[in-house]
Parts: structure tokens; C-alpha cells; sequence
């Protein structure tokens, strides 16, 4: 028997992996997006070598030029290919909006399934470098209000390869929104394995067991829960921590099934709190568990204003363990 | 349209096709108008009527397997294109038996086995996405083309600078047919667009522009077909304006008071299909008895599609949560 080293990489190269997987495994897979060739690679290098490895015409470099980026993405995904497009940042995607929400989301449904839009919207997105207020913002909301669209948001290096793999062979839009703190720090580094490794869509993971309280989150902020769950541990308090993984299709048997045990729950995201996910996911566990429920369940979110520059603004912005901890004693009372 | 014969004119098979076209454009028009002022049925409508000789030039030069991307006022391109009228009717009407089951209606008909695309209800839209049907084209290797269509309001819009940058940089096989009307909605062009004409705007992508007479029908076939050309030979995209004048306003029931009542006259005076016509008979490429036959035979093929849409039911109400994903998804 052979033993291997266990393959520990950050969430960029998961990624990355992720694209070389799908590019290798399907001649209709391409990727466009600003930048995006050799010998940059991306502005966050996530698609280093791919353009030496698979030719400028399939890891294409576009004109700074978001609506004609993501139109050209919609046109080729009926034609039969599946195309890959890259936002550099997640803030910029109100410049392609209108073929994201009424092209990319509607198109399946205005032919009658006769055309189907497979394609990835791949976006970085998150708070907390200093990049002030138009480069920092969690914007899924408005996909997942876009009937058509599905919203997939990793937490960690391994589910972003399974998932974008998944995404990309997916038959309908996807947008794919990487926290972008999370791409090269070795802290979020995680084993991921190796080949043409999927994870389905509308699966959620549970992260920590627990009993006394449902955490339901994704994306960065599952860390947060993780830690918040280990402080409440020190309280007696045993938190249940779930990741959603994706957003649309939201893995709600999962959430129900783990707020009837726990009869408690905090949903906890970094997008801004008002009209956020969580005002969803909330109105979801209140209809259909009112009478179980211990306690009104809660939303911790970023702050409803635009993110500050200055970092101990920026900071306050965000969600902190000790929020997530207050919003579990919330409903202890 | 000027009496006599043509050296530059194509051959006879190829202008009574493009006269076929025009004719059920301009039947179907009728037809959809006279219903629709008789209240027989409701529904939004963007009458093409008087810009039917552009989509037939362009359409005789394409083949099934090409790509066809239109807007709201869309009728005739989707005529043009061969989507079957019968699907045409009931999508337009709602009903369950449409091209797109009802689902999407007259600003968004679609019927791929056509080639015909994506109708679009979004100023400009369509343009970015013709270059994804010329890039699929592109990276396999085949020669179909795209011709999208829009107005020339469309022109002052961000997509269509970015799509028409984006396809010369690509040499996209894509031909953008500005179809001009003289009027974006309510707003004559000159108030809102800085060029006398659009296809000078083609200079600035380094694409081919040209202005033709659209309501000429041999001109618009010459200048389409050199576009098909190019882009079937790999040698990129071109932007055609086809100068034009809509009859009907905006849409049905447009009070078109912004319109010079003189300047509608001349223009319906010169109904470019009755000149087609004309031209067709006193040249001897076709004679009355000919004509008469299509004239005839279309009339029964709208007189079919209307019954068949009108007769047909709406939409089942199992389809509401259907074609939203692959999988039924809440
Ligand atoms: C993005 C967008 N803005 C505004 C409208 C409303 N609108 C519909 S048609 C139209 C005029 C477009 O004029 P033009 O492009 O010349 O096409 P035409 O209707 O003359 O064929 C406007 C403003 C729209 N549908 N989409
Ligand atoms: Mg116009």
C-alpha cells in the first residue's frame, strides 16, 4: 500500500484546480474574463497557467467590458458551450446586471426550456482589506431573488473545487462567489482531492454538532460560526453549526431538520443584514417551525451602511464571533 | 424604387423569396392590427410594418443553421428567420401551443429549431449575446453566422459600444443590423444620438460601416450578403444601418403625435413592398398570376395560424414552476 501526502492547498489553487479539472475533462468548457491569460493569470492569480496549459482561445482575456463579458458567456451557453466568466470583483457586477438577471436567469423559462443558459458567473467578493466600499460587498441577494439563477458560496478550499466542478456542469446559471480573504491565506488552507471531484448543489454540510443551537451560514463566515460554537462550548452552550454551501438551491431539509432538534437558530452572513439571505432563510424557519421554536430566530449580518475604509470601521462592518455569540444568547433569555 | 431592371439585382429565386417574406410580414402585421383594433385579442405590439424589406434581404442570405437575435419589434425577423407560423401565432396569443409554450411571449420568442435565438425586450441586450453565438461559432470551427438586429436607439447604449468593440477585437463572425426607423420610442434620432449617421460609429470599433436604403430591397441584399460574406469567410463583423421609417409608431395605440404628419404620409406613400411589387412585374421577373398565388397562398397560411392559435388552450398550469431550472427548484 502506498501512502500519499495528504494535498493541503489554500482555496485559490482549489479553484484553480477546479477550472483544469472541468477544462481537461470537456472541450466546450472555456474562461473569459479581465486578465485572465499569462502571464498575469487573474489579479488573484486563480487562473495561473491555465492559459498556457489550454491555449488563449479557451482562457481568453476580454476587454474591460462586463456586460459584453457576461453576453458573450449567455450566447455561447445556448450555442452549447459552457462558459466560465470571470468579475473580477463582486462590486462591479451592476455593470452586467441587466445579462445576468434578465438574459442568463429568464432565458430558460421566457423559450419554454428550449434554450438553457449553462454557464458560471465566477466573482471575488468580501471585507476586510481595506478596499473601501466598491470592492468589498457580498451582493448575492439580488441572485438569489433572480429566479433562474443558483448561488453557490464556498467556505473552504476542498467545496470549492467540488462545488465550481459541479457548477460548471451544471445546466443552469450559477453564480460563484469566492471570499476572496480566503484565496491564498493559510489559514483557510484545507486538504482538497485530487481528479474531477464534485459536490452537489443544495447539499449542506454540517460543520459542528451541537444541540442547543442552530448556526446556519456560508461562505467566510462559517469560520466565524466555527469559532463562535467553540466559545459558547466554554459557556455549556452546544452550537450546531451548518453550512449552506450553496444558497439557491438552499438545502432547507437540512435546516429544518436541525432546528427541530435544536429549537433555536442565528443566521449568520457577511452581506449587509437588511434584505440579506438571512431575512429569507429566517421567514422560511419561522413559517414553518413557528410552534417549535424556543426563541425568535436571529440574523447576524454586515452592518446596514457602505463598508468603511478605516480599518476599525471596516472591522465593525463585519460580523464578529462575539456578535454571533450575543445573537445566541438572544435567544437563551 | 426605381422602374427599371437592375444589373446588381440578385436572381429571380432569390427576390421572390425575399417578396414572400415581405408579403407574410406584412400580412401577419395586418392581420395582428385589424384583430387587435376589433378587440378580438389584447397584447402589447410592436408593429414592424414598413421594415419588413430589411429582415428579407438579409435572410435570404442565411441558412438554418445561422443565428438570428431580434427585439421586441421583432415580428418580421422572426418571419424572416422561418420560425412556423402556426407556433408564431400561438406564442404571440399566449397559449400553450406557442413556440416558447406561452411562456414567453411576442418580446421574447424563441425557436432554436429556426435559428432564431433570442428576442429580447431589453434595449441593446442582444448584441453581447450575438457575440457569444459568433464566438460558439468561432471555437468550433464551423461558418455559421449571426445577424442581430435592434434599433437605432439601441446605438446609445453601453452594450452596444462594448458588444461591437468586443466583436472586431474578436473578428467575430457577427453582423449588427442597426434597423433605423428614424425614432427610439418617442425621441427622433437626431435628439438623441451625435452622428448624422450610425454606421460612422463603425470607424472607432475598426469594423466595416456602412448606410444602405432599407427599404430598397435589392440594396439591402447586396449589403447584407457582402456581410454574410466576411463573416462566413472569418474576416469578422460588420455594422449595417438600414435606413427605414416604422408606420405604425412605437407600439399599437400610439398617438404618435411626435411624428411630422407629412413625413408619415411620404413614408407609407412609399411603402417599399407595393414598389417591390411594382418593380417585381415591370421588369419580368415575375408576372401578376405569380404574385397573386403567393399573395393567395399566404393569406391561407395566416388564415391557419390564426385559427390554430386561436383555437389552441392556454398554457397548463402544471408548466408555472417548470423551465425556471433543469430541476423544479421553490
Ligand atoms: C434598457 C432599456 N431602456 C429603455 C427601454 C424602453 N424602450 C423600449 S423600446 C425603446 C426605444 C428603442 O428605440 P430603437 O432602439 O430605435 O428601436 P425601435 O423601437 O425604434 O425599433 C425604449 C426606450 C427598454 N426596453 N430597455
Ligand atoms: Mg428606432
Amino acid at each position: 500500500m502506498t501512502t500519499t501526502e495528504p494535498r493541503i492547498m489554500p482555496m485559490g489553487m482549489a479553484i484553480n484546480e477546479a477550472m483544469d479539472v472541468a477544462l481537461g475533462l470537456d472541450e466546450k468548457v472555456f474562461l473569459l474574463g479581465e486578465d485572465i491569460a499569462e502571464p498575469s493569470g487573474g489579479v488573484y492569480k486563480i487562473t495561473k497557467g491555465l492559459s498556457t496549459k489550454y491555449g488563449t482561445e479557451r482562457v481568453r482575456k476580454t476587454p474591460i467590458s462586463e456586460a459584453a463579458i457576461i453576453g458573450a458567456a449567455v450566447g455561447a451557453a445556448i450555442a452549447g458551450y459552457k462558459p466560465v466568466a470571470e468579475i473580477m470583483i463582486m462590486d462591479f457586477i451592476g455593470v452586467c446586471l441587466d445579462q445576468i438577471t434578465n438574459h442568463a436567469a429568464k432565458i430558460r423559462y421566457m423559450s419554454g426550456g428550449q434554450t438553457t443558459v449553462p454557464m458560471v458567473i465566477r466573482t471575488s467578493a468580501g471585507a476586510g482589506r481595506g478596499f473601501g466600499a466598491q470592492h468589498s460587498e457580498l451582493l448575492e441577494a439580488f441572485a438569489v431573488h433572480s429566479p433562474g439563477m443558483k448561488v453557490v458560496i464556498p467556505s473552504n478550499p476542498a467545496d470549492a473545487k467540488g462545488l465550481l466542478i459541479s457548477s460548471i456542469f451544471d445546466a443552469d446559471p450559477v453564480l460563484f462567489v469566492e471570499p476572496m480573504l480566503m484565496y491564498w491565506d493559510p489559514a483557510y488552507a484545507g486538504e482538497v482531492p485530487a481528479g474531477d471531484y464534485r459536490v452537489p448543489l443544495g447539499k449542506a454540510n454540517t460543520v459542528v454538532e451541537g444541540k442547543d443551537v442552530s448556526l446556519i451560514s456560508y461562505g467566510r463566515q462559517v469560520h466565524t460560526c466555527k469559532q463562535a460554537a467553540e466559545a459558547l462550548a466554554a459557556e455549556g452552550i452546544s452550537a450546531e453549526v451548518i453550512d449552506l454551501r450553496s444558497i439557491v438551491p438552499c438545502d432547507e431539509a437540512a435546516v429544518m431538520a436541525s432546528v427541530t432538534k435544536t429549537k433555536r437558530a442565528v443566521v449568520v452572513h457577511e452581506a449587509v443584514t437588511r434584505c440579506g439571505f438571512g431575512a429569507e432563510l429566517s421567514s422560511r424557519i419561522h413559517e414553518e417551525l413557528f410552534g417549535t421554536l424556543a426563541a425568535p430566530v436571529q440574523r447576524v449580518g454586515g452592518k446596514n451602511i457602505p463598508i468603511p475604509y478605516a480599518s476599525n470601521l471596516e472591522k465593525a462592518f463585519l460580523p464578529q464571533v462575539g456578535d454571533v455569540v450575543a445573537a445566541v444568547k438572544r435567544t437563551n433569555k | 424604387m426605381a422602374t427599371t431592371n437592375r444589373p446588381d439585382a440578385p436572381d429571380r429565386d432569390a427576390l421572390l423569396r425575399m417578396f414572400e417574406i415581405q408579403q407574410k410580414i406584412k400580412t401577419a402585421d395586418e392581420r395582428f392590427r385589424a384583430m387587435l383594433t376589433s378587440g378580438q385579442v389584447q397584447l402589447i405590439y410592436y408593429s414592424p410594418r414598413g421594415q419588413e424589406c430589411i429582415s428579407a434581404g438579409y435572410a435570404v442570405h442565411l441558412r438554418p443553421d445561422d443565428y438570428v437575435v431580434t427585439i421586441y419589434r421583432g415580428l418580421h425577423d422572426h418571419i424572416a428567420k422561418g420560425v412556423p407560423m402556426r407556433e408564431l401565432w400561438a406564442e404571440f396569443l399566449g397559449r400553450g401551443t406557442g413556440t416558447c409554450k406561452g411562456k414567453g411571449g411576442p418580446m421574447h420568442v424563441t425557436h432554436p429549431a429556426s435559428g432564431l435565438m433570442v428576442t429580447t425586450g431589453i434595449v441593446g441586450a442582444g448584441i453581447p449575446i450575438a457575440n457569444g453565438f459568433g464566438l460558439a461559432a468561432q471555437l468550433s470551427g464551423t461558418d455559421q453566422v449571426t445577424v442581430v438586429n435592434f434599433g437605432d436607439g439601441a446605438s446609445n447604449i453601453g452594450a452596444f459600444h462594448e458588444g461591437l468593440n468586443m466583436a472586431a477585437v474578436w473578428k467575430l463572425p457577427v453582423i449588427f443590423v442597426c434597423q433605423n426607423n428614424l425614432y427610439g420610442e418617442h425621441t427622433p434620432m437626431a435628439m438623441s444620438t451625435g452622428v448624422e449617421y450610425i454606421s460612422e460609429r463603425a470607424a472607432s470599433y475598426g469594423m466595416p460601416g456602412v448606410t444602405v436604403n432599407g427599404n430598397d430591397p435589392v440594396a439591402m441584399w447586396k449589403v447584407a450578403g457582402e456581410a454574410v460574406a466576411r463573416a462566413r469567410a472569418g474576416e469578422g463583423p460588420t455594422l449595417i444601418e438600414a435606413r427605414t421609417y416604422r408606420f405604425w409608431g412605437h407600439l399599437m395605440g400610439d398617438a404618435m403625435e411626435y411624428m411630422p404628419k407629412e413625413e408619415r404620409k411620404a413614408a407609407m406613400a412609399a411603402d417599399p413592398l407595393p414598389a417591390f411589387r411594382a418593380w417585381l412585374l415591370e421588369n419580368g421577373h415575375a408576372n401578376e398570376s405569380q404574385l397573386a398565388e403567393i399573395e393567395d397562398k399566404i393569406k391561407a397560411l395566416v388564415d391557419d395560424a390564426v385559427d390554430f392559435a386561436m383555437n389552441s388552450p392556454e398554457p397548463p398550469m402544471d408548466e408555472l414552476y417548470t423551465d425556471v431550472y433543469e430541476e423544479i427548484i421553490k
